[in-house]
């Protein structure tokens, strides 16, 4: 069992409320979408959520523990980001930067057994083991994504939060790093809290999906019965504002 | 590391730095006899073979002197210098590790000494220490410490700022490890590149101190005080001041190469090309807005050499037409299109069979006519709304100058279009936008600034690259409905360029597949089912939409699966 | 949640900013008056600076003045005379209330009163930095702006390759070494100017190009890589597609964009100026506050000392407070920016 649940989160930054009152639970073993467009305040969420922001009122607990207060526990919630090529330390070799996840189990791992561990996992993200000791700069954007995403596993955490990890990267790598958190949701049964701002990624992988607008929830619930049947006429905005190949775009007011 | 020291330059510096070495070791133990012997026959000889830099009112040789001060003046130089960066450092990490309001104070308090030049917090040092060497070291090498304690806080909180940080942080890695493991190695580097630079201007500063009188006193003597007693015999013999002069001069440009050359980064520069002469195509359609043949963009690397990035482009755009370029990252469309527009760099080589816009050859420079023709027709929208509106200037002026200069409208007149192209575009209270700045803008308003902007002409083409990249969907949707109308009123072709098969396919006529600088694929938009080449496929296939089967993983294109290293 | 301590990040806002920033919706107010802060709390800290340095000077400030031979009644009289036999706090508001009385003290060499050396002298030294600033910023424009625009276009790279080398050496010439190497050159070798000295225009010549130099060359070089990062801007790109010809081109769109930047470099240069005086100064014997400062160090005359160093900073903090002022009238973005 791990589930997230966020309860009434809000966030205020000087002038303004980032995130108003938001209540979402990414059930255990599947994975919650959380979309909107700039300013919607998802990835100050995302940031609640591992600890690199405070909320202001509201919790957000992991399996009924508190992460405010439990540090111990918010290691179990991980996050892969936006900019592959600012997540990884451009002087630390690769398997050095996998191997920093270990740090989260609070297990001793002596130099052999680390060593394995992170070639497994070099193995599972699909990045071929013996380029451990090269330096991220030999990387492509994609392999640098599929590399904070085998440390974040490293880490074995309950929850991964996924903030926009596709958007710096072309369309055809994002199908593949797409396709490999599929992959890995499969095998290791993962529990996911996934950030975009593109509603049909959002779609393909997510289970639940909550639509947020200026810092508050506008829609939530199953994704097939929200795109389906979207109650809210932002949802219905967005929905028809996505391009779809073939069809003339939907320019009327 | 190594490599740039095999450079011309790096051969200089490092021979440099063993002339320097060797005379601070060795410069007492051999030139010392020679720098003490009074010769009182030949004082204040001028220069001469000899004597190449002449001799002192006691007859010693200059030369031999200057020499054999390098030990002191390099010394004392490494000594303030150790001063400065240890103290900084120190400074720098007090203040980081203090809390947030402490830390504030104590930036402040850095800033504040920042403000004052070095001479004037060295020679506050000095009338503390008194008029000493020792007294110059510490007072220069407290006088520096400022610069050093801001570097270190800034390099820290830039990579404390990082996601890698962040990431380890998550991670539960303790602040000393992410201290030792990520800070330090970041920040290493470049803090010697800076203390070498630093080497330069505390050498400098000391010759300054000691030649006021401040600093080394007789009979010890470094560069600065022998400039200074040379100074006194500049009307007898000028190369007694130059001499340690070219010394002090010498050995600053030396550290600050170092530096330059250790920071790897030494100014570069774009070279020009010049477009090569090709013989005139036979065929041309001249009724096309736009009609390239075998166009191929090089550019010019740091080291000079050519890479091509464009590979023999064939397009055509007829009057009117509506044509997307889709293409990944590297695939040359934006690149294609900044050619159509004739609005590449001096650093791009471009060549072609044929590259006109409405039968104006873009490969040669255009006339006065032809300037207005390209001024008044074609019309520019890029990608990123912050930087492509002039910061500077009102939204209004930046509107109005292209019918002002090329139409000869007047002020009141052009305004007037102004108002009517904001209106289209469904810019609301044009009567107060058009007075701002573009600051005061959102990004989906300034692209439409920028469509407003093309529409104050008589556009033929409208070029969007990559117009919505930076913009929500809902936003995207409001620029594209502009850029309709735009056409709608006006007639204009537009060239779409976008890496998103979806809109291109639902806003173009046509559209063109490019990848790694040639075209894969033409189609037109109701063809797009029917294509034929497994890139336009995958493109088509890759990319998840709201009807994307979520049980299947989604088709991978050939290469993105193998994702070659970047080169 | 704070974040670990040794990695903490910096907020470039301080403190008072943060608690203005509620009060004062205006971001060019607030500003303005954060500096006007900045510059209150600077000069306090100068004060104390001035007034400290001679606390802190080792052993008897009064004994090292006089020197060693000197009888102890004159050294006790000394002492007396400049009150360091009094507690250190009364010291200080009798100073402090001297300043505000425009009493800086009397110099113990000369036995005049500092105020009035200082009035004497400040005139000359204010008129060189002035006139040095003048050719710098003049000579600077033409020449930064004309490289850049040429070495975009990139046709006459061995001269670019010239001019942007002939800046470097002039920057790293330090400005004592340069008056030493324009009285060699133009008062020994050609005669054409005099070598020392101050009153006549041909006097001033020598002494305002060799502390003019270095800052044209630097002010230059920086408007220089200002003009060559706006003229790749995405937004002179905008301007080049509508085919405006060069003069707007430079003068409208480009221009503009590089006055913050060079403000503050100008900034730079003109502390800098003020402080190089100093060393020209002493070259050429020009009888500025400049060369009275070493005089005074070299003599250890601590009521003079602390004068001029107050006058330095004065001008410092002057300098940088009219650059602030200057950069809210002429660039408001960047006032924005910050705040």
């Amino acid at each position: 069992m791990s589930e997230l649940v966020f309860d009434h989160v809000t966030v205020r930054f000087r002038h303004h409320t980032a995130v108003d009152d938001v209540s979402l639970v990414v059930r255990s073993g599947t994975t919650h979408g959380l979309v909107g467009e700039s300013g919607s305040g998802k990835s100050t969420l995302a940031r609640v959520a591992v600890g690199l922001e405070r909320a202001d009122l509201g919790t957000v607990r992991l399996d009924g523990v508190d992460l405010g207060r439990a540090a111990r526990a918010r290691r179990k919630v991980q996050m892969i980001f936006q900019d592959p090529f600012a997540a990884l330390d451009p002087r630390m070799p690769v398997g050095a930067s996998v191997a920093e996840g270990l740090l989260a189990t609070d297990r001793k791992w002596s130099r052999a057994d680390r060593a394995t561990r992170v070639r497994e996992l070099l193995d599972l993200v699909h990045i071929d083991p013996a380029r451990a000791s090269e330096r991220p700069a030999r990387f492509s954007g994609g392999q640098r994504q599929r590399l904070t995403i085998a440390r974040a596993l490293a880490a074995e955490p309950a929850v991964l939060v996924a903030d926009e990890i596709t958007s710096a990267l072309d369309v055809s790598v994002q199908g593949v790093v797409l396709n490999l958190l599929r992959e890995l949701q499969a095998e290791l049964d993962l529990t996911m809290l996934f950030i975009s701002h593109n509603l049909a990624v959002v779609r393909y992988v997510s289970d639940d999906v909550t639509v947020l607008r200026g810092g508050r929830v506008v829609e939530q619930g199953a994704t097939d019965a929200v795109l389906a049947d979207p109650a809210d006429p932002y949802t219905r905005e967005l929905l028809r504002s996505i391009p779809v190949l073939g069809r003339p775009l939907d320019l009327e007011a | 590391m190594l490599r740039t020291f095999r450079s011309p330059q790096g051969v200089a510096v490092l021979v440099g730095l063993l002339v320097v070495v060797l005379a601070t070791a060795l410069g007492p133990t051999f030139f010392g006899d020679a720098a003490t012997t009074r010769d009182i026959a030949n004082r204040q000889a001028p220069a001469s073979l000899g004597h190449l830099f002449g001799t002192d009112p006691l007859g010693r040789d200059l030369l031999a002197r200057t020499v054999v001060a390098t030990r002191l003046s390099v010394l004392l130089t490494l000594g303030a210098v150790g001063i400065s960066v240890g103290g900084g450092v120190v400074l720098g990490v007090i203040a980081a590790v203090l809390p947030r309001f402490l830390r504030r104070i104590v930036t402040a308090f850095i800033d504040i000494l920042l403000s004052f030049p070095w001479l004037l917090l060295a020679l506050f040092f000095s009338v503390i220490w008194g008029a000493t060497s020792t007294g110059a070291m510490l007072a220069i090498g407290f006088a520096g410490i400022p610069v050093f304690a801001r570097l270190v806080s800034t390099l820290a909180s830039s990579v404390a700022n990082t996601d890698y940080v962040h990431a380890a942080r998550l991670l539960g890695s303790s602040p000393l490890r992410t201290a030792t493991r990520h800070v330090l190695p970041n920040i290493l580097p470049p803090m010697i590149v800076n203390t070498a630079a630093h080497a330069s201007v505390t050498l400098l500063s000391f010759a300054a101190l000691s030649f006021l009188g401040l600093g080394v006193q007789a009979p010890e003597y470094d560069w600065g005080r022998l400039l200074n007693e040379g100074s006194k015999q500049i009307y007898v013999e000028p190369m007694a001041a130059i001499g340690p002069g070219i010394a002090i001069v010498l050995t600053g440009v030396l550290f600050s190469l170092l530096g330059e050359l250790l920071s790897e980064s030494g100014p570069r520069r774009v070279r020009a090309a010049r477009p090569a002469e090709v013989a005139e195509a036979t065929t041309n359609d001249e009724n096309a807005v736009v009609d390239v043949e075998r166009l191929r963009i090089s550019f010019r690397s740091d080291d000079g050499s050519l890479t091509e990035r464009v590979h023999g482009v064939d397009l055509r755009i007829a009057p009117g037409e509506v044509v997307g370029i889709v293409g990944e990252s590297g695939s040359g469309k934006s690149v294609t299109a900044m050619a159509v527009a004739g609005l590449l760099g001096p650093e791009a080589l471009v060549e072609s069979e044929r590259l006109r816009f409405r039968g104006i050859d873009m490969r040669t420079r255009p006339s006065a006519a032809e300037r207005r023709t390209l001024g008044l027709e074609q019309a520019m929208i890029f990608q990123d709304p912050l930087s492509s509106l002039n910061p500077a200037l009102t939204v209004g002026r930046q509107l109005t100058e292209a019918s002002e200069v090329h139409a000869g409208q007047k002020r009141g007149a052009a305004t007037k279009r102004a108002l009517e192209a904001m209106a289209l575009v469904r810019i609301p209270e044009p009567l107060q936008r058009i007075r701002q700045l573009p600051h005061e803008f959102s990004g989906g308003m300034r692209q439409r600034a920028m469509i407003a902007m093309g529409l104050m002409g008589s556009p033929r083409l409208i070029i969007a690259d990559e117009p919505t990249t930076a913009l929500d969907v809902t936003v995207q949707r409001q620029v594209l409905r502009a850029l309709a109308d735009a056409r709608e009123r006006t007639g204009a072709a537009i060239l779409l360029i976008s890496h998103d098969i979806a809109l291109v396919s639902g806003f173009c006529d046509r559209v063109v597949v490019m990848r790694d600088g040639a075209i894969v694929e033409q189609l037109a938009v109701g063809d797009l089912d029917k294509a034929e080449h497994p890139y336009t496929r995958g493109l088509i296939d890759c990319v998840p939409d709201m009807t994307t089967d979520r049980d299947r993983p989604l088709p991978v294109i050939g290469v993105a699966a193998a994702e070659e290293v970047p080169v | 949640m704070t974040l670990p301590p040794s990695v903490t990040t910096v907020d470039p806002k301080d403190v008072r900013g943060e608690v203005l920033r509620s009060f004062v919706s205006s971001p060019r107010l607030a500003f303005v008056l954060r500096r006007l802060g900045r510059a209150v709390i600077s000069l306090l800290i100068v004060l104390v600076a001035s007034f400290f340095m001679v606390q802190f000077v080792p052993g008897d400030p009064v004994r090292a003045a006089l020197g060693p031979t000197a009888p102890v009644a004159t050294v006790d009289a000394l002492r007396d005379q400049l009150g360091l036999d009094q507690p250190l706090w009364s010291q200080f508001t009798h100073y402090v209330s001297g300043l505000l009385h425009g009493d800086l003290g009397t110099s113990i060499t000369s036995e005049r009163s500092v105020a009035e050396t200082l009035g004497e002298r400040l005139p000359t030294t204010l008129t060189l930095a002035f006139l040095a600033f003048v050719v710098a910023a003049v000579g600077a424009f033409p020449i930064g702006v004309a490289t850049a625009v040429s070495a975009r276009a990139g046709r006459r790279r061995a001269v670019d390759l010239g001019v942007s080398g002939l800046l470097g050496v002039l920057i790293a010439i330090p400005n004592f070494l340069l008056a030493v190497l324009l009285v060699a050159v133009f008062s020994i070798g050609l005669r054409a100017f005099p070598p020392a000295g101050w009153g006549e225009p041909s006097q001033a010549v020598l002494p305002v190009l060799a502390l003019a130099v270095g800052p044209l060359a630097y002010l230059a070089r920086i408007v220089h890589v200002e003009m060559l990062r706006v003229l790749d801007a995405p937004y002179l790109t905008t301007a080049r597609s509508k085919r405006l010809p060069g003069r707007l081109l430079y003068l409208r769109h480009a221009l503009p964009n590089i006055v913050a930047a060079t403000l503050t470099a100008g900034g730079v240069v003109l502390v800098g100026l003020v402080a190089g005086t100093v060393l020209v100064e002493t070259v050429f014997t020009v009888p500025g506050i400049g060369s009275t400062i070493v005089s005074s160090i070299t003599a250890k005359d601590y009521p003079l000392i602390q004068g001029l160093v107050l006058v330095y900073a004065l001008l410092v903090l002057g300098v940088n407070l009219l650059i602030d002022l200057a950069l809210v009238v002429l660039d408001p973005r960047s006032t924005i920016a910050e705040a």
